[in-house]
C-alpha cells in the first residue's frame, strides 16, 4: 500500500536529554495519512520517549517537528491533542473510581456551563464501545472494577473520542487475548481507510506484518532505519537493525560439565492445597532446571512455596541437608535462597529508589554496623555488582523506574550475586525484556550456574526453559508430567505432555509469539 | 479473559442515566447509616425525651455547622490527593480578621456582610497559599498545610493580641440568629453548603476531574487536565468553606478568636475518612462524609446528655472511627 500523499507527521533529529541520558538521540519519524506505521526497536531503544514526546508530556531539546509541513511543537498535552494526535497508552492511564465514560471524555467533557452531560456521555461511549466490538462494557460502569483487557478497550475508547488524525498505540495487544487483537485490528483496518494515520508499536512481528504498512526502527535513541516495507522486510535483517547484531546462538551452551556433588536444594513431596501436589527434585550446585508449563499450571505457586512465600501444605525443601522452616522467607533467604518474582515491579523491586539501594537490598545488613548503615561501602559494592551484569546505563543513582525492563531484571539478579546465593529462584527472567537485552541475561544465567550457582528457571517461553536448562520439569495442573534431560525432548513434547495430561487445555498457541 | 467482560446487561443497554459513581449508594453507605442509627438508639434508651426532641436535633445540627462546611472542603482536597491540617488555624484567623474594631467599623458603616466578605476572603487567600506552595512549590501536602497550621494561628493571636473579640454589629447577630420556620439560618446555610458540594462534586466537569487528579494524576495530565492549576482550586475552594464555618462560628459565640477551630482539622479529617472517601484519593462521597459528621456530633451529643466528660467522648471517637472503617472495608470487600 503506498501512500504518494504529503507526511502529515515529520519529524527530524529528535533529541531529548535526561540528566545524564540521551534518551532521544537524534530520531527521525515521517508519518503519512491512512497508513499504519509501525515502530519497532528493543526496550530502553526510546520508544516510550518518542510517545511521550508526541503526546505533548515531554519536551524536546532539538530537533524539528512539522504537521502537514509547517512547524508546531507540543508544549503539553492539550497542544497535542489539540493538534490531533491520541495516544493509548501500555501502562494504562485510567483513573480507576471514574465510570467508563467519565474516563473516556476525561479532559474534554461534554458540559454546559460547567455541568456534566452524563446522558450525552453515556451514550456516545457506548457508540465508541460498540464500534470496538465491546458493548458489554457499561459506560457507566467503574473502570477500576474492569480486567487489564477491558481497561484496554476503554483506552481505545477515549483515543477514538479524540477524532484524532494520528492514533498512537503503544502495545495495543499486550494485554489482549487473539479474539480481542482480531478486533483491535478491525478497527484499526477502519481507521485506515478512513485516512488515520496509526503509529503502532508491538514486539510481536507477526502482528506488525499483519497490520503495518511500513516501519521505522529505533535502537539507542536514534532512528536507524526508516521508510522499510511492514510486510516484507526479512526478519533477520529487522533483528540485526534492532540489535546492532547478528542472533545466532542465543542460548549459551554448558561448557564445564556438571559437577557430581551432592545436591543443594531437596524438594520432596511439596504440595499445597488446590494449586498442585507431590513436587520432588533434587538441584546440585551448578545445575540448571527448567519448570515448563502452561499459564496457571502452578509453577510461580511452586517457586513461591520452595522460598517460603506460600506456606506448604504438604511436603519439605532442604537445603544442604538441613529443612526449611515451612513458610519462613527469613529461614531461606538465610539458607542460600534467591528470588527474582514473576512480577518484577510490584513484587521484586523499589521502583523510585535507587539502582544501588535496590542491588543492595537483600544484603543491607552485611553494610551496616549496630544498624546503622554504612552508604559509601554499600554503594561501592552494589556498584560492582551492577557492572558485573552490565547494567546500562552505569549510574547506581538513578532511579531504577527509569530503566528498561532488562536492565531492571540485571539489577534483580545483581542483587542475589552481592548477597552471593546458593539456590537462584528466577521467575519469567524474562518477561517484557527486549530481544537483545534477552541474550545478556541467558549467559548471566550461565555464567552464575558456571560459577556453581543452582538455578531453578520457570518460563512460558519454552523454546527458553529448554535452551537454558540441563534438566526440565513439565507442570500440568500442579503435578509434575515429565521430569528428564532437556536435550531429550523438543518444544512440540512439551506440548505434548501438557495436553495429554488434561483435555481441556488452553490453546498452546499461545506459547509462541513475541519475537525470537 | 474475555469471559469476565461479558455481562448480561449488554442486552438491556438502558443503564440508569447518570448514575453518580457510587456516592448515593445505599450499600457503600450502610456502615454509616447502622452506626448513626445504633447511635440514635443508645441516645433515646439513656436520654429519652432529652434526646429525642426537635430542639435537640437542632442543637445537633447547629453543632456541627462548623465541622460539616469545613468537611465538605476536605472532601474536594482529599479526593484531590492532597490534604489540609490548616483548616482549624484558618478557621481561626477568618474569625479574628472578621472581627477586628477595622471590620467592625466597616461592617457599621456598609453593613454586617462586610464580615461575612473579609472572613470568607481571607479563608480563600490561606487556601489558595496552600494550593500553590503545594502545586507549584511542590511542597508536601501534609508539610504545607502544617506551615498554615502554624502561622496562621499565629497571625491570629497576632492580630487579636491573644484577646476575645465580641461581635457588637447588631444586624449580624440579628441575621444569623434567626430561625425561619423554626430552622436555624446557620443550618440552611450548612445543608446549602452540603448541596453545592454534592453538585460540584458529581454533577460539573471540576468534580469529575477532581477525582481524576487525585485518582492518577498522570493520566489527568496526559488528558490534557491542567492538574496543579486544579490543585490550587481545591485549596481555595477548601479555605472557602474555611471562611464560611467562621461565620458561623462567630454567630455562634458573637465572637471572633485565635482559639476558635483548635484541633477542627482532626475532626474534619476523621469525619470525610469515615465516611468512605479514601485518604489516597480518587475517591470521595459528600453524602459519606455529612453521615461522617452527623455521626461524630451525634456521638458528642448523646455522651453530653449522659453527662460524660471530653476525655470519654475522644476514647469513643477513636474507637467509633475505627469500627465505621472496619465496616466500610467489610462491605467494600463483599462487594467486589
Amino acid at each position: 500500500m503506498s501512500h504518494p500523499s504529503a507526511p502529515l507527521l515529520e519529524m527530524r533529529g529528535i533529541v531529548k536529554k535526561f540528566p545524564g541520558v540521551r534518551a532521544l538521540d537524534g530520531v527521525d519519524l515521517v508519518v503519512r495519512a491512512g497508513e499504519v506505521h509501525c515502530l519497532l526497536g528493543q526496550n530502553g531503544a526510546g520508544k516510550s520517549t518518542l510517545i511521550k514526546v508526541l503526546a505533548g508530556a515531554h519536551g524536546v531539546d532539538e530537533g524539528t517537528i512539522l504537521w502537514e509541513g509547517e512547524p508546531v511543537s507540543f508544549a503539553n498535552p492539550q497542544a497535542a491533542l489539540a493538534t490531533g494526535i491520541a495516544t493509548i497508552y501500555q501502562e494504562l492511564d485510567l483513573v480507576d473510581g471514574l465510570s467508563v465514560a467519565d474516563n473516556i471524555y476525561l479532559g474534554h467533557e461534554s458540559a454546559r456551563g460547567g455541568i456534566t452531560r452524563d446522558a450525552t456521555m453515556n451514550r456516545k461511549a457506548r457508540e465508541l464501545l460498540a464500534r470496538l466490538g465491546h458493548s458489554e462494557i457499561r459506560p457507566t460502569r467503574e473502570v477500576g472494577s474492569l480486567s487489564a483487557a477491558g481497561k484496554q478497550i476503554v483506552s481505545m475508547a477515549r483515543a477514538l473520542s479524540r477524532d484524532a488524525r494520528i492514533i498512537v498505540m503503544d502495545e495495543p495487544s499486550a494485554v489482549l487475548d487473539p479474539d480481542e487483537v482480531d478486533g483491535l485490528f478491525r478497527v484499526v483496518d477502519d481507521l485506515r481507510a478512513s485516512g488515520t494515520a496509526v503509529i503502532y508499536i508491538s514486539h510481536r512481528l507477526d502482528e506488525i506484518r499483519r497490520i503495518g504498512d511500513r516501519l521505522t526502527v529505533l535502537k539507542d535513541g536514534a532512528t536507524v532505519a526508516g521508510d522499510l516495507s511492514a510486510k516484507d522486510t526479512p526478519t533477520a535483517e529487522l533483528i540485526t537493525l534492532m540489535t546492532g547484531r547478528t542472533v545466532s546462538s542465543v542460548y549459551p551452551r554448558r561448557t564445564i560439565p556438571l559437577p557430581a556433588t551432592a545436591p543443594v536444594l531437596s524438594v520432596d513431596g511439596l504440595a499445597r492445597v488446590g494449586e498442585f501436589s507431590d513436587i520432588s527434585f533434587d538441584l546440585r550446585p551448578g545445575e540448571i532446571i527448567g519448570l515448563a508449563g502452561l499459564v496457571g499450571a502452578g509453577r510461580s505457586e511452586i517457586v513461591e512455596t520452595i522460598y517460603g512465600a506460600r506456606r506448604a501444605s504438604a511436603g519439605s525443601v532442604t537445603v544442604d541437608g538441613r529443612a526449611l522452616r515451612n513458610g519462613s522467607v527469613d529461614t531461606a533467604v538465610r539458607a542460600g535462597l534467591g528470588l527474582c518474582p514473576e512480577e518484577r515491579k510490584s513484587q521484586g523491586l523499589i521502583l523510585d529508589d535507587a539502582v544501588y539501594r535496590n542491588v543492595s537490598l537483600a544484603s543491607i545488613s552485611r553494610f551496616s554496623r549496630f544498624g546503622v548503615s554504612t552508604d559509601d561501602a554499600e554503594k561501592q559494592a552494589a556498584h560492582e555488582a551492577a557492572r558485573s551484569v552490565d547494567i546500562r546505563p552505569d549510574a547506581p543513582e538513578r532511579i531504577i523506574r527509569t530503566l528498561s525492563g532488562g536492565n531492571q531484571q540485571k539489577a534483580v539478579l545483581a542483587r542475589w550475586l552481592l548477597r552471593s546465593c546458593k539456590v537462584l529462584l528466577l521467575d519469567e527472567p524474562t518477561r517484557g525484556v527486549d530481544v537483545g537485552a534477552r541474550a545478556e541475561i541467558y549467559a548471566l544465567i550461565r555464567q552464575l550456574a558456571d560459577s556453581g550457582v543452582a538455578l531453578l528457571v520457570v518460563s512460558s517461553d519454552i523454546d527458553e526453559v529448554l535452551g537454558l536448562s540441563d534438566r526440565i520439569l513439565v507442570i500440568a495442573d500442579g503435578a509434575v508430567v515429565h521430569d528428564g534431560p532437556s536435550e531429550a525432548i523438543d518444544a512440540g513434547g512439551v506440548l505434548d505432555r501438557i495436553i495429554a495430561s488434561h483435555e481441556h487445555t488452553a490453546s498452546p498457541t499461545e506459547q509462541k509469539g513475541e519475537v525470537a | 479473559m474475555s469471559a469476565s467482560l461479558q455481562d448480561p446487561s449488554l442486552t438491556v443497554p438502558a443503564p440508569p442515566k447518570g448514575e453518580p459513581r457510587g456516592s448515593i449508594g445505599i450499600a457503600r453507605n450502610l456502615g454509616l447509616v447502622i452506626a448513626l442509627v445504633v447511635l440514635c438508639i443508645v441516645g433515646v434508651v439513656t436520654a429519652g425525651d432529652r434526646f429525642a426532641s426537635t430542639d435537640n436535633v437542632l442543637t445537633i445540627l447547629r453543632l456541627a455547622t462548623v465541622t460539616g462546611i469545613v468537611a465538605v472542603g476536605m472532601t474536594f482536597v482529599i479526593t484531590g490527593g492532597g490534604i489540609d491540617l490548616s483548616v482549624g488555624a484558618i478557621v481561626a484567623l477568618s474569625s479574628v480578621w472578621a472581627t477586628t474594631t477595622g471590620t467592625q467599623a466597616m461592617a457599621d458603616n456598609i453593613g454586617w456582610v462586610a464580615m461575612v466578605f473579609s472572613a470568607i476572603l481571607v479563608g480563600a487567600a490561606c487556601g489558595a497559599i496552600n494550593g500553590l506552595l503545594v502545586a507549584y512549590g511542590r511542597i508536601v501536602p501534609f508539610i504545607a498545610t502544617l506551615a498554615m497550621l502554624a502561622s496562621a494561628r499565629g497571625l491570629a493571636e497576632v492580630i487579636a493580641d491573644r484577646k476575645t473579640q465580641i461581635i457588637r454589629n447588631q444586624g449580624f447577630t440579628d441575621f444569623f440568629a434567626a430561625e425561619p420556620l423554626g430552622i436555624p439560618v446557620i443550618v440552611i446555610i450548612f445543608a446549602l453548603v452540603t448541596v453545592a458540594g454534592w453538585f460540584l462534586l458529581n454533577r460539573t466537569t471540576f468534580g469529575r476531574r477532581t477525582f481524576a487528579v487525585g485518582g492518577n494524576p498522570e493520566a489527568a495530565r496526559l488528558a490534557g487536565i491542567k492538574v496543579q492549576r486544579h490543585t490550587v482550586y481545591l485549596y481555595t475552594l477548601l479555605g472557602t468553606t474555611c471562611g464560611i464555618a467562621a461565620v458561623m462560628l462567630m454567630s455562634r459565640t458573637t465572637t471572633g478568636s485565635s482559639t476558635h477551630g483548635t484541633l477542627l482539622e482532626l475532626d474534619v479529617i476523621a469525619a470525610v475518612v469515615i465516611g468512605g472517601t479514601l485518604l489516597s484519593g480518587g475517591r470521595g462521597t459528600i453524602i459519606g462524609t455529612l453521615f461522617g459528621v452527623l455521626i461524630f456530633m451525634t456521638l458528642t451529643n448523646v455522651f453530653t446528655l449522659n453527662n460524660l466528660s471530653t476525655s470519654t467522648q475522644n476514647v469513643a471517637k477513636g474507637v467509633i472511627i475505627v469500627i465505621a472503617v472496619l465496616l466500610q472495608q467489610r462491605i467494600a470487600n463483599r462487594k467486589t
